[in-house]
């Protein structure tokens, strides 16, 4: 029994903690908030160079190999400085599309290049509906004589506007889950067009993917032709995860910054943190965030090591730190009084991608009912 | 991470599980909580704690010296899996083996050691906590109870409340106040009385529940050797405070949050709303699956702590964590289950048309208690803020 990280997972964390602090400080933040496409190819390229954008990509592909705790504990850093840029869509989404995908000529063609962070990846999932199950891919993948004509429109799909290459989520029959492709394109593939749209988080760019007559070769398909969508449940239950772990480190930070603002800020002759109506808002975030890093690092190992248990973990883990990430920026956007309202202030940067992670891939409704149903109550 | 046994602990845990299938006393009708119960059933609860004594299995991590094996925690943790997946009867020793116990083995002198350890873990003498006073509960530091040193004895006055076990124990932990002059935390000394003393009388208190339970236990000119002082003179708050953070992970303990749990989804599933099982309510299924999560995310940070403890790391506040997150959510769950059985959820123990032997009730009173007890959570909440964020306390008297 050795739940925890290990010295190197901890080594992980910690070089990462480093390197974010200098390369992803607030003014970073507000500079990619502030830009066209929210991209720094720089950083990105520094990201690589750490091995972070192959992180979980096999060795054999250019990766480090590693395994999804890993990955985790450098969300959770990622999550603490709010980083911009296309990592998550990038290296987790489009990255555990291919991994765990059969087909091996795309693996061996997209892997190595989104590890070397040549090529960004994003994953088109939802659609107009917003619907999180099968029934909710509508966008028709229509056999042709040598692939696929795909038609039909996908909504919020991040990062679009500056991948490389896309995997889609379309349906060649039927209207549940049997039916549905995964299809891997390059953006620039004729019919594609991306529109961005603007979120109130502007460190995650989503945009409308529209698709014309999008012709691709059947060599396109990343599963068995209309089985797509147990591979496409495995890469949410991953986005899952590492969104959880994005809000973990999220609201640790957020606690901080609510905490040492509480000790300079005085009022009626003293610091606000002397008072016990501030130190119990305190405490009860901490009260829930101990636990959850808990519950977080088990979601991550059972993704590998627990497969029976796999879905159920993730739907806990992503079911509650959407809560616990959203009433914690609620809670240290208020230890702040009027400032914390402000544009000029940064709490509002973790109040927004609280916001955007508790939605992102099925809200906290959404999960603890696919909970009551994995668990059979 | 790895969550696996390894394979000797798989061993372990069949010989156990085994032992213990092979030597559980049979349930009784009225399964209500240990420490709080029936006296008259306190000589069969000391026969099977000093069963499991004999077996190996109680304060298996103790010194060998004082009775135990030096096992590893792991060890102790899978025979307390085991006994409660097979809803064995608690310990009735349990404070003498989590609180007094560990106190005397790091502040104890080799005489009290040698007196009191070994009789801790047969449940051959049992303990109670003198602590809170009427006039000083969350402020324990105020307490009055006096101990005045006239030669070689501490003449004891006073008088002690909520004292859990007084009724039948065997001995008492007390706090007393050896130097009425010095700041408070300062003349305060941890002594350890024997409950036949003459002078002292035992009061039953009757709980929320209908059930005796805890009690007043008041003290005039009770004789306490000196040589009965654990620690220095005036030094009892340190020794206390060693004591008050294992009473919070006693108190913390996720097996009975499981066990709470999993009756809470048979009731769900029992129970009928709008015409179909509780249990398939969207509403129910929310709540439901709301607990699931708190109650598992537990479970791990139960792991995490197992784990720092192998690898000595320093606990932290997170036995405080522990106290508040879990009392909190044991009452949750029984107040889910109150409103899972509508009218039926007020009908008391003895009624006729009673749900689960009325056993739900009485949980929601008992987790209320226990939020309350062993530091609120108010107290909770600001030892979390004021030593784990160093949040700067208020000025106190």
């Amino acid at each position: 029994m050795d739940f925890g990280l290990s010295e190197e997972q901890e080594l992980l964390q910690q070089s990462a903690r480093d390197f974010l602090a200098r390369e992803c400080p607030t003014t970073f933040v507000r500079e990619m908030m502030r830009s066209d496409d929210g991209f720094s190819r720089a950083l990105h390229e520094k990201m690589a160079g750490m091995g972070w954008t192959g992180l979980i990509i096999p060795e054999k592909f250019g990766g480090l190999g590693m395994q999804m705790l890993d990955l985790a504990t450098l969300a959770e850093e990622l999550g603490r400085v709010v980083a911009p840029g296309p990592f998550f869509s990038s290296s987790v989404l489009a990255a555990m599309s291919l991994v765990h995908s059969s087909a091996n000529a795309l693996k061996k063609e997209w892997l190595p290049r989104i590890a070397t962070g040549e090529a960004i990846g994003a994953l088109a999932f939802l659609e107009e509906s917003d619907r999180l199950d099968a029934a909710g891919i509508t966008a028709r993948c229509t056999k042709t004589r040598t692939g696929y004509r795909l038609q039909g429109t996908k909504m919020f799909v991040t990062d679009a506007h500056i991948a490389d290459v896309l995997i889609v989520a379309c349906r060649s029959r039927g209207a549940a889950e049997s039916g549905v492709n995964l299809l891997l394109l390059p953006r620039d593939t004729p019919g594609v067009s991306v529109a961005p749209l603007h979120g109130i988080d502007q460190t995650r760019r989503p945009c409308e993917v529209i698709l014309r007559n999008v012709e691709v070769p059947a060599s396109a398909l990343l599963a068995d032709e209309g089985k797509g969508w147990n591979l496409l449940r495995r890469v949410i239950d991953a986005a899952c995860v590492v969104l959880a772990a994005d809000s973990l480190g999220g609201s640790q930070r957020a606690l901080e910054l609510a905490v040492e603002y509480s000790k300079v800020r005085e009022q009626f002759g003293r610091p606000i943190g002397s008072f016990q109506a501030v130190k119990h808002i305190a405490a009860e975030m901490v009260s829930e965030i101990e636990p959850a890093r808990a519950l977080v690092w088990y979601a991550a190992y059972a993704y590998d090591h627990e497969p029976r248990a796999a879905a159920r973990a993730a739907s806990m883990a992503k079911a509650r730190l959407s809560d616990v990430y959203c009433r914690t920026t609620n809670r240290a956007v208020q230890i702040h009084g009027g400032i914390g309202f402000t544009w000029e202030h940064d709490m509002h940067l973790w109040f927004k991608r609280a916001k955007w992670n508790e939605t992102a891939f099925g809200d906290a409704t959404f999960h603890r009912e696919r909970l009551a149903q994995l668990a059979g109550f | 991470m790895d969550l696996s046994y390894t394979p000797e602990q798989e061993t372990f845990r069949r010989k156990v599980r085994a032992w213990i299938k092979a030597n559980l006393p049979p349930r009784e009708k009225d399964s209500s909580g240990i420490e709080y119960g029936d006296p008259k059933r306190i000589a069969a609860l000391k026969a099977w704690q000093r069963k499991l004594y004999d077996a190996g299995y109680v304060a298996m991590g103790w010194p060998k010296e004082y009775g135990g094996h030096e096992a590893d925690v792991v060890q102790q943790t899978i025979v307390n899996e085991e006994l409660l997946l097979a809803r064995a009867p608690g310990l009735v020793g349990m404070m003498g083996i989590q609180m007094v116990g560990p106190t005397l083995i790091q502040f104890g002198t080799d005489e009290q050691k040698q007196r009191h350890l070994r009789k801790i873990l047969t449940a051959e003498e049992i303990w109670c906590q003198g602590y809170s006073e009427p006039g000083s509960g969350s402020d324990l530091a105020s307490l009055k109870t006096r101990a005045d040193l006239v030669g070689d004895e501490f003449i004891v006055n006073g008088q002690k409340v909520w004292t859990s076990n007084a009724q039948f124990a065997d001995w008492m932990f007390c706090l007393v106040r050896t130097d009425p002059n010095a700041p408070k935390h300062r003349g305060i000394s941890y002594i350890l009385i024997d409950m036949k003393s003459p002078g002292i009388t035992v009061r039953p208190l009757i709980q929320m529940t209908g059930d005796p339970g805890f009690n007043e236990v008041f003290f005039e000119d009770v004789r306490v050797p000196r040589k009965h002082l654990v620690g220095e003179l005036n030094q009892g708050w340190l020794v206390a405070n060693a004591t008050l953070a294992h009473e919070r992970n006693m108190l913390g303990s996720t097996t009975r949050t499981q066990q709470m749990f999993n009756g809470l989804l048979r009731l769900a599933r029992s129970r009928q709303r709008h015409g179909q099982p509780a249990a398939q309510d969207p509403v129910v299924r929310q709540r439901l699956a709301d607990l699931m999560i708190r109650v598992e995310q537990m479970k791990f940070h139960a792991f995490r702590q197992l784990t720092d403890s192998i690898k000595k790391r320093p606990p932290g506040i997170g036995a405080s964590v522990n106290k508040l997150v879990s009392t909190e959510l044991n009452h949750d769950i029984a107040a889910l289950a109150m409103e899972l059985m509508g009218s039926y959820g007020a009908l008391a123990r003895t009624s006729r048309h009673v749900v689960d032997r009325g056993v739900w009730p009485i949980e929601l009173m008992f987790t209320l208690g226990l939020i309350i007890g062993g530091g609120t959570s108010q107290i909770q909440k600001n030892i979390i803020s004021e030593r784990g964020l160093g949040m700067p306390r208020e000025s106190r008297r």
